[in-house]
């Protein structure tokens, strides 16, 4: 008999277990223990969340929401660590540990030489646990342990090389810019138990209705915010700081200094995904501020847009696909601001599944031309890389949304609920979006040729052939977004997620959408003729024309149009600005608390100050004690006197 | 006869001098214990005077026991003193300032 309760916590606990393995006795036991343990548990999970994922679409199981453990009881909240299993959480489940064990196996060619080794797979084991805590938690503490706790394996990990310096920049880098997200989200969280008295989902989303009405405060334009929209904004931001949104987008390109498995699993395919999938599990309570969806979805359109745009002028490989990350967030983004969560999350799943191929295809090229990560300096690798070049020419198609592959299921799904929806800002976001697949199909193209089929002269580039723990996860990876999109279509028109997302019915017009997309072959096929097929068809021949047949043609738009290169080149000054203002002010201000206040006031004044003054005032009281007997017998005396004068003159006035 | 306050005026002078001796003595801690004896003395001299005068026989019994631990005293005060001596080779007042701050 399947039990789902100790399934689950087979699937969270057998990658902790693991990561102490590696972590604590991997001297010990040595390299190829550690990267079999480690493995060997994810891969286990992997199994189990396929079984739960199963049993959901079967309906054998319902879903199943428990509390293990109370570990600390504050006033009448108690803190427990408690696990909701359901279609959501089945489905992330199977994201997470497929990735991570993709990655985990990956990691074994590819880390091969590296003198951290154990901590490496230690790692991997560990964020593979807190996103696990993260996505499969009951309450809003776990989610926020879990939220912290890939937040630092994030921060570990892109500092992974910590003798590089850049590395430890942008591991700071993220921490910081999360740091600002994490604020939000923690006065969400309190502003949660403030208005709901309890962290426990359950019983929050059963108040939420009445909740909704309350007004929380009023602004002083006299504009009152009431509670729900103040909670969703606030949760929101930590969601901009975890799915990196503009304006808190800076990290992630900087976070490619980390190794490139973990571009793939952290940055690309789960951690990233974190904010989207936190929206759509506190569906209930967004979809009771309209205020808060409209944010959200331009705030993806945005991101969505210009990330692109920045994407076409990167030259870094890895860069390049960490703008079509953001973009993609964006994307999904944009299905949580028009309530088509089902479809956000689709559109994560298929995500999760190219990004990781694309990135992993992206760390086999850096891999076999000795960590060069220049598109300029490869070039024409077809011949040398094929089932990179295979696997890679997958990872684009799918990621541009060409039909049949995984990812046009998802986005034109995405397009047309954008097209559906009722909200004031999605008109214009429209537009956004459909001109955002010319620009993915342009700057994933570009990489593509330039990478595989630009025709270069020169010989240097020795290539290294890989070997089959590098490429086979590369396999693994294209056979899901090849064919996932298509199978994933039916249970999401058969509302798989009914039970753990809820949409408003004012929202959900694009459930009628999802209803009519029940064949998969019918929709690809009537995807030829939409719109966004043909922006990426052009998207496609600009970049084939632009890099492969004219590749000069490039270069002269790049000098047409040379202030808008510049200012993409420079990521729209984001990171000059941050530079510029935010750090500025920020170190002027700490500079002042730790000349003045710090080092001034504390220790000259208080610490110091204090001090100096009782040894002054000592050293010319000791003076006093000449030590002569004569001196104190004289002090005596007159003392003596001065009492007698005293009581003499009491008794004569 | 001579009056209560010529014994009073005898007593204070035995007592400046006393006092005085401690003061302006920089020389010789002997002359120290001295001075302290007189100062004792001359307190010893106003109880007899007073004693006298009210008719209450409890000064001069005070007396003798000032006497007696006057004479415990000087023998204390000798005694470190020579040892005083044998330890720092001097009983000059000025040099003995080891409680100096």
């Amino acid at each position: 008999m399947f039990e789902l309760k100790s399934s689950c916590l087979a699937i969270v606990g057998l990658p902790l277990a693991a990561a102490m393995l590696a972590g604590f006795c991997g001297k010990v036991i040595g390299q190829r223990a550690s990267h079999l343990a480690t493995t060997f548990a994810v891969g286990l999970s992997f199994f189990l969340s396929l079984i739960v994922i199963k049993q959901f679409y079967t309906h054998e199981i319902s879903p199943l929401n428990f509390t293990l453990y109370t570990w600390g009881q504050f006033g009448h909240t108690p803190f427990t660590i408690g696990f909701l299993i359901d279609q959501l959480t089945a489905v992330m489940m199977l994201i997470v540990t497929f990735v991570s064990w993709m990655v985990h196996i990956y990691s074994i060619g590819y880390m091969r030489d590296d003198p951290g080794y154990q901590r490496f797979f230690c790692y991997i084991s560990l964020f593979t646990f807190g996103m696990l805590m993260l996505i499969s938690a009951n309450n809003f503490l776990q989610l926020f342990f879990g939220w912290e706790m890939v937040g630092l394996m994030s921060y570990l990990l892109i500092g992974f090389w910590f003798k590089k310096e850049s590395a430890i920049v942008a591991n700071l880098k993220a921490f910081i810019v999360n740091r600002v997200g994490d604020f939000g989200f923690l006065i969400g969280i309190a502003a949660v138990l403030y208005c709901f008295g309890t962290l426990d989902y359950r019983l929050v989303f059963e108040e939420v209705q009445n909740i909704s009405k309350v007004e929380l405060f009023q602004l002083p334009t006299g504009y009152t915010v009431s509670a729900i929209t103040f909670i969703c904004l606030c949760l929101f931001v930590g969601a901009m700081g975890k799915s990196a949104q503009v304006p808190l987008h800076v990290w992630l390109p900087d976070s490619m200094e980390g190794p490139t498995p973990i571009s793939a699993l952290i940055h690309a395919a789960t951690m990233v995904t974190a904010g989207v999938f936190m929206i759509a599990r506190l569906s209930p309570l967004f979809e009771y501020s309209e205020l808060a969806l409209n944010v959200i979805l331009t705030i993806g359109t945005v991101t969505c847009f210009l990330m692109g745009l920045v994407g076409i002028v990167q030259n870094d490989i890895k860069r390049i696909i960490a703008y079509s990350t953001l973009s993609q967030l964006g994307y999904m983004m944009i299905a949580m601001g028009v309530s088509a969560y089902p479809i956000g999350i689709f559109h994560l799943v298929t995500h999760a599944f190219f990004k990781a191929l694309l990135f992993l295809g992206a760390g086999s090229i850096i891999f076999a031309l000795h960590h060069e990560q220049d598109i300029w300096k490869m070039g024409n690798l077809r011949k040398s890389l094929p089932i990179t070049y295979y696997t890679m020419l997958v990872g684009s198609l799918a990621l541009i949304g060409f039909p049949f592959f995984s990812g046009f299921y998802s986005k034109d799904l995405i397009i047309e609920a954008v097209k559906l929806s009722q909200l004031p800002c999605a008109k214009a976001a429209y537009y956004f979006v459909v001109g955002g697949v010319y620009i993915t199909a342009l700057y994933t193209f570009r990489l593509f040729f330039v990478v595989f089929h630009l025709k270069t002269d020169r010989d240097d580039i020795h290539v290294e052939p890989n070997s089959w723990v590098v490429e086979g996860p590369l396999v693994l990876l294209a056979i899901p977004s090849l064919v996932l999109g298509a199978l994933f279509l039916r249970p999401l028109s058969e509302n798989y997620f009914a039970h753990s997302l809820v949409i408003h019915p004012e929202h959900s017009g694009f459930q009628e959408l999802m209803a009519a997309s029940e064949s998969p072959f019918f929709m690809a096929l009537h995807g030829f003729t939409s719109l966004p097929f043909v922006l990426g068809l052009l998207g496609i021949i600009t970049a084939w024309i632009g890099y492969v047949v004219r590749p000069k043609s490039a270069a002269w738009v790049q000098r047409r149009l040379g202030v808008i290169y510049y200012i993409l080149k420079n990521q729209l000054g984001f990171d000059a600005f941050y530079r510029l203002v935010v750090v500025m002010a920020t170190r002027t201000l700490g500079l002042f608390c730790w000349r003045w206040g710090d080092q001034w006031l504390i220790d000259g004044v208080g610490v110091n100050g204090t001090a100096n003054t009782v040894k002054r005032l000592s050293q010319s009281l000791r003076k006093m004690q000449t030590g002569y007997l004569y001196h104190y017998a004289f002090v005596m005396i007159v003392g003596f006197l001065v009492l007698i004068a005293w009581l003499l003159l009491s008794v004569i006035v | 006869m001579i009056a209560l306050s010529d014994y009073l005026t005898l007593s204070a002078i035995l007592f400046g001098i006393g006092m005085a001796g401690i003061f302006i003595n920089r020389k010789n801690v002997i002359i120290l214990l001295m001075c302290i004896e007189l100062i004792l003395l001359a307190v010893s001299t106003n109880f007899v005077a007073f004693s006298r005068y009210l008719s209450d026989i409890n000064g001069q019994v005070f007396v003798l026991f000032i006497l007696t631990i006057a004479a415990a005293e000087a023998a204390i005060g000798l005694a470190i003193l020579v040892v005083m001596f044998r330890q720092r080779n001097t009983i000059n007042v000025e040099e003995l300032d080891s409680l100096k701050g």
